[in-house]
């Protein structure tokens, strides 16, 4: 009986690990269709701003409150995986709590602290679904954004939901444990009562020990199936964030938030028109000019999208949708997920090359409006607690409407044909540009 | 001193007598050309005489930065016009440049270099925070602001994009002004709406324009004075303004201007 469990147990730590490499694969090769941009220059910073970042939380802690509650949920995830080497080492050895008796009477108080931490993923989650479902915070509501309805507002009640119950499985198998332990079964170590699962034991008071032994198990294996499932689950969902914040701040821009990237694929050919350089045989034009789909942005842009866990916090700040405007970062965002979503589906069922499908990133899933709206304030550049940089994305969009599909509004034709001839944005003769000095010389 | 005494000096005439400026004052387009900006270049032309700093202009021989065409999408026009404006400076051989204008401030300063455009770029703010720290500015023999209710609006290109945030409130502060705080301020700042192009069309569909979100948020302050220190913030928070039918009790001033009134300039 135990060894099949343990047969069991490796055969579904096998497929799991296959299941999340083959996700994790499919998502890196839609990453890599993206253009490909330098992001590996001044590592020292770029360490400095992960660790403040992702691993430090500092930007979460803007608003103390759901700093607090959000550090407790990430802390217990990364603390808890120790909990988890152990619970694995039991499933494939087929031990029970292999590290007690090498840490003594050490294991009751580490054992105390996962339950801590345990104990703070609970009460954080819970306050979170209450703040979804109940409270109603304003960015999480479908009727206010469009983008929330459907899957993206059940992915965010889910993974909480998971959690909650994940945390009553471990405490509650952690009590069973300890009432077993007290009734002097040989299989259940001796470690004394833990500190929260304690005051769980009333629960299993007057159960059969076979009872008792059942729901222990059970508690185990459905706190390390969820787990499981969760490790798939989030390569499909916005949760993909606690995996790639620290890639994603890591190779964040360091450049100033004004800055916009240049292009340098017309730096020759205006050198050429202004008599800078002779025209060069060699020069390839570009195929195209700006973003039109994923794969025109760069693989920085495409990480962004998958790092999105659709917290709103840059929709919230944007002018444009504070003003009921159609534009939403956050949604932004979204799309260019669901895009590469797609993208890899193509690419998964036709053996990994992408078909071309008839639609475009533009058009297809973000509308002209929305990219018109922008002021380019950088308010979501600014928000964003994992450095995603929606604002990227909207103006290479724009450059293609603008440069490839020469498709402008009439008054931006204007003013840029106002640049051509008057190099001012208003139809002003150039000749009349220091006329202002009259006034006082 | 009187009106007539101001001195602004192009970069073609220092050249003829084979001097350099100290630094160069870019205007932009909105200081050369918008009636109302018009007004902030003077106050700042005179805060520079006053001060006595060696500046010069480019007058007829400046252009656009081209920010709003590459904000726009217009990635060629930008270069077209970046690349001449390149070709003034270094022909003129400018080190340092001073703009009243953050969205060209933001372009002289991060997005000329990597055309060759090499430049020591301060915004006036700086400069102004600058010369009262060095005592070439004192408020003195003019308006006096001591009690005053003023409130600053921070321009996005100034503040996110380049992180200046403080230097603005320190020139008002030496004016001995009372500062009020919108609700929203420094990297929680609103847009005035204008920028990325914005200004030289028509807003998307919406509930209201941003100018009137944010002017509404100004008047909130209790503020008789709205200081600004962009081109862009002041046509639409004077826009806004004129909406909310306040402009006779309410005044928008940029902080040159406000500088140059502590001045008697």
């Amino acid at each position: 009986m135990a060894v099949l469990q343990q047969v069991f147990f490796i055969a579904l730590l096998a497929t799991i690990f296959w299941l999340v490499y083959r996700r994790a694969s499919l998502i890196r090769s839609t990453i890599l269709l993206g253009k490909s941009e330098d992001r590996t220059d001044q590592p020292g910073k770029r360490l400095s701003t992960m660790l403040r970042v992702a691993f430090g939380q500092k930007k979460m802690f803007d608003r103390p409150l759901i700093g607090v509650l959000h550090f407790a949920v990430y802390i217990g995830f990364i603390l808890i995986n120790i909990e988890i080497l152990e619970i694995v080492l039991d499933g494939v050895l087929g031990t029970h709590r292999i590290f007690a008796p090498a840490l003594g009477s050490f294991y009751v108080y580490l054992i105390g602290f996962f339950e801590i931490l345990a104990f703070g993923v609970l009460l954080a989650c819970v306050i979170f679904l209450i703040r979804r479902s109940i409270v109603h915070v304003d960015r999480f509501q479908p009727e206010k954004h469009r983008e929330m309805s459907g899957w993206p507002q059940l992915d965010g009640k889910l993974i909480l939901i998971f959690e909650i119950v994940l945390m009553l499985a471990i405490l509650s198998m952690n009590a069973a444990d300890s009432v077993l332990q007290e009734m002097g079964d040989p299989h259940y170590t001796q470690t004394g009562s833990f500190l929260f699962s304690q005051f769980l034991k009333p629960l299993f008071t007057g159960w059969e020990p076979d009872a008792l032994v059942i729901y222990e198990r059970f508690a185990w294996w459905l706190h390390i199936i969820g787990i499981f499932v969760f490790a798939i689950y989030l390569t499909y969902s916005k949760h993909l964030h606690i995996v790639l914040a620290f890639p994603n701040t890591y190779f964040a821009r360091l450049s100033p938030k004004g800055k916009m990237n240049n292009m340098p694929e017309i730096t020759s050919e205006v050198k050429v028109m202004i008599g800078l350089e002779n025209q060069n045989a060699d020069s390839v034009v570009p195929e195209r000019f700006g973003a039109k789909d994923v794969g025109d942005l760069s693989w920085k842009n495409l990480m962004d999208a998958y790092s999105c866990t659709e917290c709103g916090r840059c929709t919230e700040a944007c002018p444009a949708n504070i003003t009921g405007k159609k534009l939403s970062p956050r949604k932004i965002m979204m799309d260019t997920r669901d895009r590469l979503e797609d993208v890899g589906r193509n690419m998964q069922a036709n053996g990994g090359i992408f078909v071309p499908d008839d639609k475009n990133l533009i058009g297809d899933y973000i509308l002209e409006e929305e990219i018109l709206a922008c002021t380019s304030c950088n308010a979501c550049v600014q928000e964003c607690p994992v450095l995603i940089n929606p604002l990227d994305i909207i103006l290479q969009l724009r450059r293609y409407k603008i440069m490839d599909e020469a498709k402008a509004p009439g008054s931006w034709n204007m003013m840029f044909q106002n640049l051509d001839t008057n190099q001012a944005p208003w139809k002003f003769s150039p000749g009349d540009r220091f006329n202002w000095a009259d006034a006082i010389k | 001193m009187e009106e007539n005494s101001y001195k602004v000096p192009t970069m073609a005439e220092m050249a003829a007598e084979n001097e350099t400026p100290e630094v160069l004052f870019w205007v932009g387009c909105a200081g050369s050309f918008d009636d109302r900006y018009k007004k902030v270049t003077v106050a700042f032309v005179k805060i520079l005489n006053k001060a006595k700093v060696k500046f010069a202009v480019l007058g007829t021989e400046e252009s656009c930065t081209g920010d709003p065409a590459r904000r726009a999408g217009n990635e060629f026009t930008f270069q077209m016009l970046a690349m001449s404006n390149i070709q003034v400076l270094d022909m003129y051989g400018v080190k340092k440049i001073v703009t009243a204008c953050p969205h060209c401030f933001n372009t002289l300063k991060n997005e000329y270099p990597e055309l060759g455009g090499n430049y020591e770029v301060l915004h006036h703010s700086e400069y102004l925070q600058q010369l009262i720290d060095e005592g070439r500015v004192r408020p003195e023999n003019g308006e006096t602001f001591k009690g005053k209710k003023v409130t600053f609006h921070d321009s996005c290109y100034l503040g996110r994009a380049n992180d200046i945030y403080e230097a603005p409130r320190h020139v008002l502060e030496a004016l001995d002004a009372d500062l009020f705080e919108m609700k929203r301020s420094k990297v929680k700042g609103l847009c005035c709406g204008a920028g990325g192009g914005q200004m030289f069309k028509e807003p998307e569909k919406g509930n209201k324009d941003i100018n009137i979100e944010r002017i509404e948020e100004a008047l909130a302050t209790g503020a008789d004075t709205i200081a600004v220190a962009c081109p862009f913030c002041m046509i639409m928070m004077t826009d806004g303004l004129k909406n909310k039918e306040k402009e006779d009790s309410v005044r928008i001033y940029d902080i040159a201007e406000l500088v140059a009134k502590a001045n008697g300039l």
